[in-house]
């Protein structure tokens, strides 16, 4: 319990700020909290469409409307999604790319967090001549459309010899996560206090000496953010799953786009949202479990750039 | 014993066990993931695996506009699959003038594909400096309409011969409550429905000039002119659609929500999915009953160059087994096309193939704009069409005079 | 390396070498993907390549015929309506949202995480779920007219007009949630004492948000910024999956536009004409903000 209190306290630096909220029903209250709930509708209907319409048959959906609750609950389509969906000649639903998502995730996203978190390092801590030109091109980097940088990327990869393996793959992953990954180790870097690093100089510590025993314990807030930023992007990616890979290694959108896009006769629209929910399932329970760490995160990292 | 019978034992004994351990596995790509085009794969697979091979499925939904990056994307990048599907046509066209491609000639020559396969068109667009790069397993014909006869009964109409007795029937149509034609929210679907509509209203001759040798003024005449004035027609006829998918579109038809689709003959895979019945449940007009032609579009498989010898050996037993007799007929006849070798039985073709073999056997047959045009003037064409189906304000004589300028710029 | 602070003037290429050989890999992306690739799409925009790159020169012919396609045309307005609408919207809801979440509210947890969990879900998902909603037949058109308002229209996504603003409203559903956590984080980096003085001086909520506070969160609104305009220009899975780009050509976008005239239409040389055109705001914009942001006046520099 005391646990859970510390946490709670920690969540922010500084603590909510509006006044100390005095009657349940005051006039302001009941402003914030209408505000607030007619928000959480709006964000809300989408995730609650997918479920209710997951769960019914297809007759019913053909008849009734898509916000009414389902008459009969069935888990079918759930059932059809994961293990039964078709794609040309694979009948296996998308469990066959769950594990190849794993696969390509978590290395990933190990990568690209411990390159990203050494140039922050770098940037803040150990400015070179050019590396702000470097640091300025990697973020306009970030605003180029991976359509674009796909003809080059598949050229480079291909002189690395890496194209269409699982390394490969995780070389385009660590890239095109790297601006925004720099920029938010960057700054979350540049707002620690300076003495520390000082200190550590005078301590006669060097380079990685600094990064591995100070600032990157120090960093896990900031570890954080970046990772559930890349663990949704990489989950979710398709481009760059299908053409810098094989068939062997497609990730679970893969299939979901097959499952989605491959209408035998009437589109299954119950199959469909099964499938939704289940591929956004990862990333869904990586946001609910972690949510709180990451406004304390961005908190630390993002504020004081 | 003399000396050659005892080499080709020896030969036998090694190459048999040869063969068999070294089952290759060969990815194949695709875009067949509608019911009854996945059906359909599937005979090609079990046909491939019977020769000890094996088959990995790489299909990838969404049509060729999802799927084409990633097979050239795979090809160029130097991590290519072992075959793939693509329309034929110029599609692959410069894959091939690079030395990407793998050459065929051997095998076509060994197995006479030159005298099989018809109508010979198909094999030429496989051709290049007199090698065979692709081997064709179907012809499509994009020159049908499909209508409910369900649909016309509720009208209360007699299910229309030609487009002109369609054109009647509208009204009637309309009073109850029924959508007269579906045209899917995909823009190469509007396309293809104006195409068809180019060849039967415009006539065969004036199509050639337009689509065969790019004849500008010819797209501007009074007889293209009437192919535009019907597709301002359709256009409102199809303006209650609201789906964006070919075979959802399809399924209207079927379920008799909409009188008729200008599809092409996959359109009759979903029918047969459906276990509906051609003449009783659904009948089809090829030409949209004015100038019955098949156009001879169609797919074909290539194969791109591989650095495993094992793969390539594969590779040529697949591109036999697409060509057999037996997979021919069991392929053809799940995915509502015609086969394309003229030697097969297909006594359990269904009415609507039956229309169309006899219309091929006629030898009325035109290439597919797919054929004539290059990807680029395809999509230049395509634009045109697509918005002036789904902007009501824009004139058919405008929307003529683009498609004109186009024509006039093609390559 | 003993103790010199590394700002010491040692000079030329061992100054700072762990930090160089340690970022080898950002200044290999900086250099070999982003620049290079930039500059290898530049160079071929002025070719005639179709499927496979080729040094053919045809000076700006691509450029001429992408500026006389209606459908760029289309394409580049559409852009330009989405990331206006998409940039205040974004900054005004994720603001908003923010401050009121900062109230001492009950349930923090609870609507924060309503709020942000859209963002865990893929582009084609939204786009999936919100077609859907927007059906005239299946979604909030069809249940209006159920209650008895038989002749409301509500079908965007099937309006040419309107479509780009279908899909706005499921690009602010996926992505405000983000926007809205940073701005949290914002607000909470902020000295309690500022809120003290300025309720001592009897300065209006508002007033103390408008010209105080939000001046303080700039870093956190050039974070913002980033995120935000970046996705903008690149959005392309939500098009895709929403609207095909439809009806007709009504919600095409450029990224959309280069991927099709690349891979559809086989000509390679008129997307990247079309790339480099999006790339020229980009730097434009891009470029001497980020040099200004991201250098000097910063410590150990």
């Amino acid at each position: 319990m005391a646990d859970t209190l510390r946490i709670e306290g920690a969540v922010t630096p500084e603590g909510p700020h509006g006044r100390k909220p005095r009657r349940a029903l005051s006039r302001r209250n009941i402003m914030i909290y209408g505000v607030l709930l007619l928000a959480a509708f709006y964000y809300i209907l989408p995730l609650y469409v997918m479920v209710v319409t997951s769960l019914k048959g297809m007759p019913e959906i053909r008849l009734g409307n898509i916000f009414s609750p389902p008459v009969e609950i069935t888990f079918e389509p759930w059932v059809k999604a994961w293990s039964e969906a078709c794609t040309g000649l694979n009948c296996d639903g998308l469990s066959r790319g769950f594990w190849n998502s794993v696969l390509i995730t978590v290395p990933s996203v190990l990568i690209s967090i411990a390159v990203a978190s050494i140039n922050g390092y770098a940037l803040a801590n150990w400015r070179f001549k050019g590396s702000d030109v470097f640091f300025t091109i990697l973020i306009v980097g970030a605003f180029i459309p991976y359509q674009v940088m796909l003809y080059p990327m598949v050229i480079i990869l291909r002189e690395l010899g890496i194209y269409g393996t699982l390394a490969g793959l995780i070389v385009v992953h660590t890239v095109f996560g790297m601006p925004i990954l720099t920029l938010l180790f960057r700054n979350y870097f540049t707002s620690l206090p300076e003495e520390l690093f000082k200190a550590a100089r005078v301590d006669g510590a060097g380079f990685w000496g600094i990064y591995l025993h100070i600032m990157l314990p120090m960093a896990v807030p900031i570890m954080v953010v970046a990772m559930i930023l890349q663990v949704t992007g990489i989950w979710n990616d398709f481009l760059f799953g299908v053409v810098f890979t094989r068939p062997d290694y497609y990730p679970m959108t893969v299939q979901l786009n097959n499952i989605v896009n491959s209408v035998q006769g009437v589109k299954e629209y119950n199959v469909n949202m099964a499938a939704t929910i289940l591929t956004g399932a990862v990333p869904l329970a990586v946001y609910f479990f972690s949510g709180r760490y990451f406004v304390r995160g961005i908190a630390a990292g993002a504020v004081k750039g | 014993m003399n000396i050659r019978v005892t080499v080709a034992a020896f030969a036998a004994t090694v190459a048999l066990p040869f063969a068999a351990a070294h089952a290759t596995d060969l990815e194949v790509t695709h875009w067949w993931t509608s019911g009854g085009e996945a059906a359909a794969v599937a005979e090609l697979a079990k046909a491939f695996d019977a020769t000890g091979n094996k088959w990995v499925d790489g299909a990838i939904a969404g049509s060729g506009d999802v799927a084409r990056p990633i097979m050239i994307s795979r090809i160029t990048g130097g991590d290519p699959m072992g075959a793939t599907q693509f329309n034929h046509g110029r599609q692959a066209e410069e894959l091939i003038e690079n030395g990407l491609m793998q050459d065929l000639t051997e095998v076509a020559e060994k197995e006479h594909w030159k005298d099989i396969i018809r109508p010979s068109s198909l094999l030429d667009a496989c051709t290049k400096d007199g090698k065979i790069y692709c081997a064709p397993v179907n012809i499509h014909s994009w020159q049908w309409m499909w209508l409910s006869n369900a649909a016309f009964e509720k009208a209360g109409v007699a299910v229309p011969k030609d487009w002109y007795e369609f054109e009647a029937a509208v009204p009637a149509l309309q009073k109850a409550g029924i959508v007269p034609l579906a045209v899917g929210g995909q823009s190469w679907q509007s396309k293809g429905a104006f195409d068809v509509m180019a060849i039967a209203l415009a006539g065969i001759d004036t199509w050639k000039k337009v689509y065969i040798d790019k004849d500008a003024e010819a797209a501007r005449g009074p007889e293209f002119a009437k192919v535009w004035a019907a597709a301002a027609k359709a256009r409102e006829w199809s303006k209650d659609t609201k789906v964006q998918d070919w075979n959802q579109a399809t399924n209207m038809v079927i379920t008799g929500k909409a009188a008729a689709q200008i599809m092409g003959d996959w359109a009759q895979g979903e029918f047969q999915v459906a276990g509906q019945t051609a003449g009783k449940d659904y009948t089809c007009l090829p030409g949209l009953g004015v100038n019955e032609v098949i156009s001879t579009g169609g797919d074909a498989f290539y194969f791109p160059k591989q650095k495993d010898a094992e793969k390539t050996k594969a590779q040529m037993v697949l591109a036999s087994t697409l060509l057999s007799k037996e997979t021919q007929v069991a392929f053809n006849l799940k995915k509502g096309s015609v086969p394309v070798r003229g030697d097969v039985d297909l006594a359990s073709a269904n009415d609507c193939m039956k229309k169309g073999l006899d219309i091929l056997a006629k030898g009325n047959i035109l290439p597919d704009s797919n054929q004539t045009f290059s990807p680029d003037t395809q999509n230049a064409l395509q634009d045109v069409i697509v918005q002036f189906w789904n902007t009501p304000s824009i004139t058919p004589e405008d929307a003529q005079k683009q498609f004109a300028d186009i024509v006039a710029q093609a390559d | 390396m003993t103790n010199t602070a590394p700002e010491g003037r040692r000079t030329g290429l061992t100054r700072n070498l762990a930090a160089k050989i340690a970022t080898l890999p950002m200044i290999a992306t900086a250099l070999v993907v982003f620049l290079g690739g930039t500059i290898w799409t530049v160079v071929y925009s002025f070719t005639n390549s179709k499927l496979l790159p080729k040094l053919n020169f045809v000076g700006l012919a691509q450029y001429r015929r992408l500026w006389s396609t209606e459908r760029w045309l289309v394409s580049v307005d559409n852009l330009m309506i989405y990331g206006i609408c998409m940039l205040i919207l974004s900054l005004v809801i994720g603001f908003v949202l923010a401050a009121l979440m900062d109230q001492k509210i009950r349930f923090e947890n609870v609507f924060r995480t309503i709020y942000l969990y859209p963002f865990a879900l893929s582009f084609i998902v939204t786009g999936l779920v919100w077609q859907w909603i927007l059906n005239p037949e299946f979604g909030v058109q069809k249940v209006v007219r159920s209650l008895g308002f038989t002749d409301f229209i509500f079908d965007p996504l099937y309006d040419q007009q309107i479509v780009i603003f279908g899909i706005l409203i499921a690009a602010v559903w996926q992505g405000t949630g983000l926007i809205m956590c940073i701005m949290l984080a914002g607000l909470r980096g902020i000295d309690e004492d500022i809120w003290k003085a300025a309720r001592v001086d009897g300065i209006p909520t508002w007033k103390t948000y408008v010209f105080i506070i939000i001046p303080m969160m700039r870093p956190v609104f050039i974070t913002a910024l980033v995120l935000i305009g970046s996705a903008i220009v690149k959005v392309y899975d939500l098009v895709v999956a929403q609207t095909g780009g439809g009806p007709g050509i009504a919600s095409e976008v450029p990224a959309k536009y280069v991927y099709q005239v690349m891979f559809t239409a086989q000509n390679l040389g008129q997307g990247f004409a079309a790339s480099t055109m999006m790339l020229i705001p980009v730097i434009i914009l891009v470029i001497p903000w980020a040099y200004l942001e991201f250098s000097g006046k910063r410590r150990h520099g």
